[in-house]
């Protein structure tokens, strides 16, 4: 999925021109931020006046101070040393004085620039998180979280990182202007040599980039692809050692990094190239105006000191003007972190909800009527799902591994919606429920416990004002007083990221606890109790037969003690409910459920028969054995 | 997602090397970074001195070339051709050394990458499992890029920045001793107070940083915890969350900046300070005629070369300090021994089933009480054991010591007879296979997922393989059969499935011991039935421990292992155990009320 959704995006990366996707990238952080914009651009043409101003400075003081001195040619005075004091003094003052302005401009643009770029980055990162509590369940089925998670850092990163250099850039640009106009003013001819350089300058710009651009691409993806490789595969490490695959792993990840090696490389040829020659055409530039000075000045068309303040303003020029070049190289990275981040922002599919409230009291009546959902639409998991369960009852979700029982949990706490049908509690359909309405009322236990990095209180009221007594109360349901009590902070304890620093069946049941403190008015178990042992276990569910007489309650289950306990069961079988109803009377009539939960009693029944005719024959044997020794 | 796991590190060896340390450290284990280096410095050397070809050219030809009054054309076009010459020949060194540099660093990085990678994957279980998997993957890619950024960009530019200085230096030297000290003078403060603007820089990024580090911790929470998050309702909360950590973030950064901000231009100002000053002295030394009007304006010029340098000081120091630490993180992950090593002479055990012996074997985790006491055991080859007690008993780390996940504190294990950790991994992985309770799959079609098992596994070995594992109906049932996507961490499949595959992917490997660690506990009873059985089938002529949750498991097994404590307390078959009085009677009795029988 993800290598051909990146395909799909460097075609049409290339496809329009990159710079101009690049602008408009651009353009929205200043359509965004066009204040902030606005000082950094304004700072840095401060910036860029100043610079060719104080290159006018040298050349000033060149005329008016250095050469008069020398008792040189070039200036109005001639009249040697002393004389020259004051013009000394002004050109340093004007010197000194054009700096200062010149470091106000950096600073600002620095500063402003920084806080355009930071403040972009902060709301697109609030903007894709935000799109990820809202986007529905299905949808990040569909998308790797190391995918999520780099689109919401390094793709929010790289979209924006052009604003770092960009009031520079379009500083140069002003400073470029201000420069052909100063020579203009200085020489017409020894302008010609300026509007030769700054296009060609410009040029040798827009060919580094459009030769750049898809080398640059290209690294960066191979980046996140050993990124990728490196997670999965230290993801699945136990396997890996497991099955002794460290060195088929080893080359699959070498062969990634060595492909970024090269793309890298290839990078590094084209910045090599075009790095130097950027540098030398402004140096260039600088002898071709001595040459063309030399030969003005011999005309009589300019002073020494105009010379040497072009001469100057070239030197000067040679570093800012590879800010442009430094823009078009972030561009293509931006345009694909954009693409990337655009993709999260742009998807559709988001739960609606409507008005309806759930604020019945007491338990919860539950219908499913003719629910079908597929992850793959052509294969649907459920494939019409009728039942009906009332108010305060336990109903046991009785099916095959992979019968879609996980599903159908979701599907009754809202975290995805029926492709069609409709699921309801006190016959209201879910998607009319107002946001928040049905976590209000329903409380799901999935197969998988998540905790928060949190502390035990954090992570059981989620934010919910709940008086430590409940909390209390919660966990000796859930069985979990003796463990959280023995903890060094009590409900105070921070349990680490995802909960690390407890044991997998401790997990559970705070996870347990969390949906018990809300007195649920349907609570859900999906095999929730699967890493606690059976007498744990047991006494959890005896507890909660005991207490749940508030909540309705539903519990995907394997275990005969658990479905023992239930009022009923609902028995799923090729994505249906083949039967609904109490134990007792399933076990009679439905041959496909009497198979599945009693399996082990059948399989334990066939080896107690086997171990008894074994045990027979051999008193037979031992019996014929007697006699013949008889 | 770079650079923000390094608080993780802890557990790993944080080598408290220093920087020269790191990097004489570091080049040894990278030799590509040093193939010739030496070509590519002297390249480096004469791109920095053709960074004075302006200034000479300017003083040459104001010098001589419009010496008295009317400009001498021949010579400055000589002198200009010369120079575009010497500009061209720069840029070639430049573009030389460039291409040296990427190719060589390049090498070495990906070496390095392959290198620490790997070493990961040698590491034990428990360093993997203490250490935030986050921060391995950084290792391998966030921080070899930073080394990779500094070497391509900041290495450089320290480099020429320093030969700029000095050829700077030299050459104006030459042109007036009196001037070169000014101008130093007017630069000293600026050099002495680098290090303290680095130092508040760096700080400043560190914070920032760390703050990157939270915002990936909030944002990871909402995308791996979206499933709670949504049944529970905590959108709001986890925004808020999320919006905390990006503020602290911005804060940071801006912070940063300023600070970067501030510092930065102050080098403008001084340039300009130093050249007015240089114009101010150099005319009164004119005025003396100790220098020429060309070399006093060729000096100007000079001066310029000082401000990149320092400019860029700050953020080449930053960078570089970066840099450094990234690479004393890799290092760290290098030089965290792997304490289950593959010996260097190790013994390859001859296929056939297998015999274990547990001699006195005792395990603690480091830091932690002891979890195994003397737990001496043997296993008779083509045994079928059944480890059966509560959670926390022992029978994971039973298990894990068995396949070598983790060696013994005390004691020792032998296979066939061989020391454990003689055995070379090769021969070891082969023959012991472990099914670990959470089968790990890879985002690739089934198939590929099983055939991880044995990579040369054509289809329709694998198909058969499930046929014998009693899974033929399971693969009809799944859409597209053994071409059907797994996705990421197999999480297109429900939890029960994964463990059939990881279970198959097992048998395909054709161990000669199967170890089962709780393998099949999602998946419903009848197929857990059916499983059990075609185990019991395919088992046959090799060793099988099975560590059970489900006491069906014990009662088909040869023999019971019954730990608790960390102590084997009881040991025999089923139907013997069963009458006695024990802790495996309680279990059975508590399991059996459990599936009603």
């Amino acid at each position: 999925m993800t290598a051909e959704s990146t395909e799909s995006e460097e075609s049409r990366a290339s496809a329009r021109s990159v710079m101009l996707q690049g602008l408009r990238v651009i353009w929205v952080a200043v359509r965004a931020e066009p204040g902030v914009f606005t000082g950094a651009v304004l700072a840095s043409a401060l910036y860029g006046a100043m610079t060719v101003a104080s290159s006018w400075a040298l050349g000033w003081a060149t005329d008016h101070a250095v050469l008069p001195a020398f008792g040189g040619d070039g200036g109005d005075g001639g009249d040697g040393g002393g004389a020259a004091t004051g013009a000394l003094l002004l050109a340093a003052l004007f010197i000194v004085g054009v700096a200062v302005f010149k470091a106000a401009g950096v600073m600002g643009r620095r500063i402003l620039a920084g806080i355009m770029q930071y403040r972009m980055q902060a709301r697109s990162r609030r903007e894709v998180t935000r799109q990820y509590l809202r986007l529905p369940l299905s949808w990040h089925h569909r998308h790797p979280t190391g995918q999520l998670l780099s689109n919401a850092n390094s793709d929010v990163e790289a979209a924006w990182g052009p604003l770092a250099p960009l009031p520079m850039a379009v500083g140069v640009i002003v400073m470029l202007v201000t420069a052909a106009v100063a020579i203009v003013l200085v020489d017409p001819v020894l302008a010609l040599v300026g509007f030769l350089i700054f296009p060609a300058v410009a040029l040798l710009n827009l060919v580094y980039q459009r030769r750049l651009s898809p080398l640059a691409m290209r690294a960066q993806q191979l980046r996140a692809e050993v990124s990728e490789v490196a997670h999965e595969s230290f993801d699945g490490a136990l396997v890996v050692k497991t099955l002794g695959r460290e060195d088929a792993e080893t080359t699959r990840f070498q062969a990634r990094a060595d492909e970024l090696r090269d793309a890298n490389i290839a990078v590094g040829r084209v910045r090599g190239l075009f790095d130097p020659l950027l540098e030398a055409l402004p140096t260039l530039g600088v002898l071709a105006v001595l040459l063309v000075g030399a030969a003005r000045l011999k005309a009589g068309s300019v002073a020494t000191g105009d010379l040497v303040q072009v001469a100057y303003l070239f030197t000067l020029l040679a570093w800012p003007i590879r800010a442009l070049g430094w823009v078009l190289a972030e561009l293509p990275r931006s345009v694909v972190g954009w693409s990337r981040v655009r993709e999260v922002l742009d998807a559709t599919g988001s739960m609606t909800y409507g008005a309806a409230a759930l604020d019945g009291d007491g338990p919860a009546r539950v219908t499913a009527e003719n629910v079908r959902y597929g992850y793959d639409p052509a294969s649907p998991v459920l494939k019409g799902v009728s039942f009906r369960i009332e108010p305060g009852r336990t109903t046991a979700v009785v099916g095959q591994t992979g019968s879609g029982k996980s599903t159908l949990t979701q599907l009754l706490a809202r975290l995805i919606d029926p492709d069609h049908g409709a699921m309801r509690i006190d016959g209201t359909d879910l998607r009319e429920v107002a946001r928040g309405g049905v976590s209000g009322a329903v409380a799901l236990v999935p197969q998988q416990t998540f905790l928060f990095d949190d502390t035990v209180r954090g992570n059981i009221t989620l934010g919910l004002d709940v008086p430590d007594e409940k909390i209390w109360a919660a966990l000796r349901l859930a069985q979990a007083e003796g463990f959280v009590s023995a903890l060094p902070s009590g409900l105070d304890t921070r349990v680490g990221e995802r909960g690390a620093t407890l044991s997998g069946g401790q997990r559970q049941r705070l996870a347990l606890a969390r949906a018990l403190v809300r007195e649920p008015r349907l609570l859900i178990l999906d095999d929730a109790t699967s890493s606690v042992d059976p007498q744990v276990e047991k006494r959890i569910l005896h507890g909660l037969r005991e207490e749940s007489a508030e909540s309705t309650v539903v519990v995907v289950a394997y275990r005969m003690a658990t479905i023992a306990l239930a009022d009923e069961v609902a028995y799923l079988e090729h994505g249906t409910v083949a039967d609904h109803g109490p134990h007792d009377e399933l076990l009679a009539r439905c041959e496909g459920y009497r198979a599945l939960v009693t399996a082990y009693q059948r399989e334990e029944a066939e080896r107690s028969a086997l171990d008894e005719a074994v045990a027979e024959a051999v008193d037979e044997a031992v019996d014929t054995d007697e006699e013949v020794v008889a | 997602m770079t650079a923000v796991d390094e608080t993780g590190g802890e557990t790993l060896r944080a080598a408290e090397r220093t920087a020269v340390e790191t990097i004489r450290h570091g080049l040894r284990l990278s030799p590509e970074f040093r193939r010739g280096l030496a070509g590519t410095l002297a390249l480096a050397v004469l791109a920095t001195i053709g960074k004075i070809i302006v200034p000479v050219a300017v003083q040459q030809v104001i010098d001589r070339g419009l010496r008295g009054g009317t400009p001498d054309v021949p010579f400055i076009r000589n002198a200009v051709l010369l120079c575009a010459l010497a500009v061209l020949l720069t840029a070639l060194c430049g573009y030389l050394m460039n291409v040296r540099l990427y190719r060589s660093t390049e090498s070495g990085l990906a070496t390095l990458r392959g290198k620490g990678f790997r070493h990961v994957h040698d590491l034990s279980v428990l360093t993997q499992n203490t250490e935030r998997r986050g921060a391995l993957v950084s290792r391998v890619t966030g921080d070899v890029d930073q080394i990779s950024a500094f070497m391509q960009w900041g290495g450089l530019t320290v480099i020429i920045a320093l030969g700029q200085l000095v050829v700077a230096t030299v050459l104006m030297a030459v042109y007036s001793w009196q001037l070169t000290l000014l101008v130093w003078v007017c630069f000293l403060p600026v050099m002495f107070a680098l290090p303290r603007f680095q130092r508040m820089v760096s700080r400043a990024y560190t914070k920032v940083r760390e703050r990157a580090g939270d915002v990936l911790a909030a944002v990871s929470e909402s995308v791996v915890g979206s499933a709670v998050i949504r049944a529970y309702g905590s959108e709001d909360r986890t925004a808020e969350r999320i919006d905390r950590a990006v503020n602290g973030q911005r804060r940071a950064q801006t912070r940063a900046q300023m600070i970067i901000g501030f510092t930065f231009p102050t080098t403008e100002l001084v340039a300009a300070v130093a050249i007015a000053a240089v114009i101010i002295l150099g005319v009164h030394l004119g005025v003396a005629g100790s220098i020429t009007q060309g070399r006093l304006i060729a000096f100007l010029f000079l001066i310029t070369l000082f401000i990149s340098p320092l400019q860029t000081a700050t953020e080449v120091l930053n960078e570089a300090q970066n840099a450094i630490a990234g690479w004393r993180r890799v290092l760290g992950v290098l030089d965290t021994p792997a304490d289950v090593a593959d010996p260097a002479d190790g013994v390859t055990l001859p296929r056939g089933p297998i015999s274990v012996a547990f001699e006195r074997v005792g395990f603690a985790y480091p830091g932690g009480p002891p979890v195994l006491h003397d737990v001496s055991v043997e296993l008779t080859p083509g045994t079928r054991m059944a480890v059966v007690g509560e959670t926390g008993s022992g029978k994971t780390t039973f298990a894990k010591l068995l396949t070598r996940l983790m060696d013994p504190t005390s004691g020792r294990i032998l296979v066939d007879g061989v020391d454990l950790r003689e055995v070379r991994f090769s021969s070891l992985r082969e023959r012991i296979v472990m099914v670990p309770q959470d089968g790990f799959l890879f985002d690739a079609s089934l198939a590929d997922n099983i055939r991880f098992g044995r990579p040369s596994a054509s289809d329709e070995e694998i198909r058969l393989a499930l046929t014998e594992l009693g899974l033929a109906d399971w693969l009809e049932g799944l859409p597209a059969g053994l071409g059907t996507p797994v996705g990421q961490r197999g999480e297109s499949l429900s939890a029960g499935e994964r463990q059939l595959v990881a279970l198959a992917r097992a048998y395909l490997a054709d161990p000669d011991l199967l170890l089962l660690d709780e393998a099949t506990s999602a998946v419903d009873p009848a197929t857990e039935v059916r499983l059990a059985r075609a185990l019991d089938g395919v088992t046959r002529g090799r060793t099988a421990v099975s560590i059970a949750h489900r006491l069906s498991t014990a009662e088909a097994a040869d023999e019971v292992l019954v730990f608790q404590h960390g102590r084997i307390v009881q040991r025999g078959p089923h139907a013997e155990l069963v009458e006695q009085d024990g802790v495996y009677a309680d279990l059975h009795a508590s399991w059996a009320s459990a599936i009603g029988s």
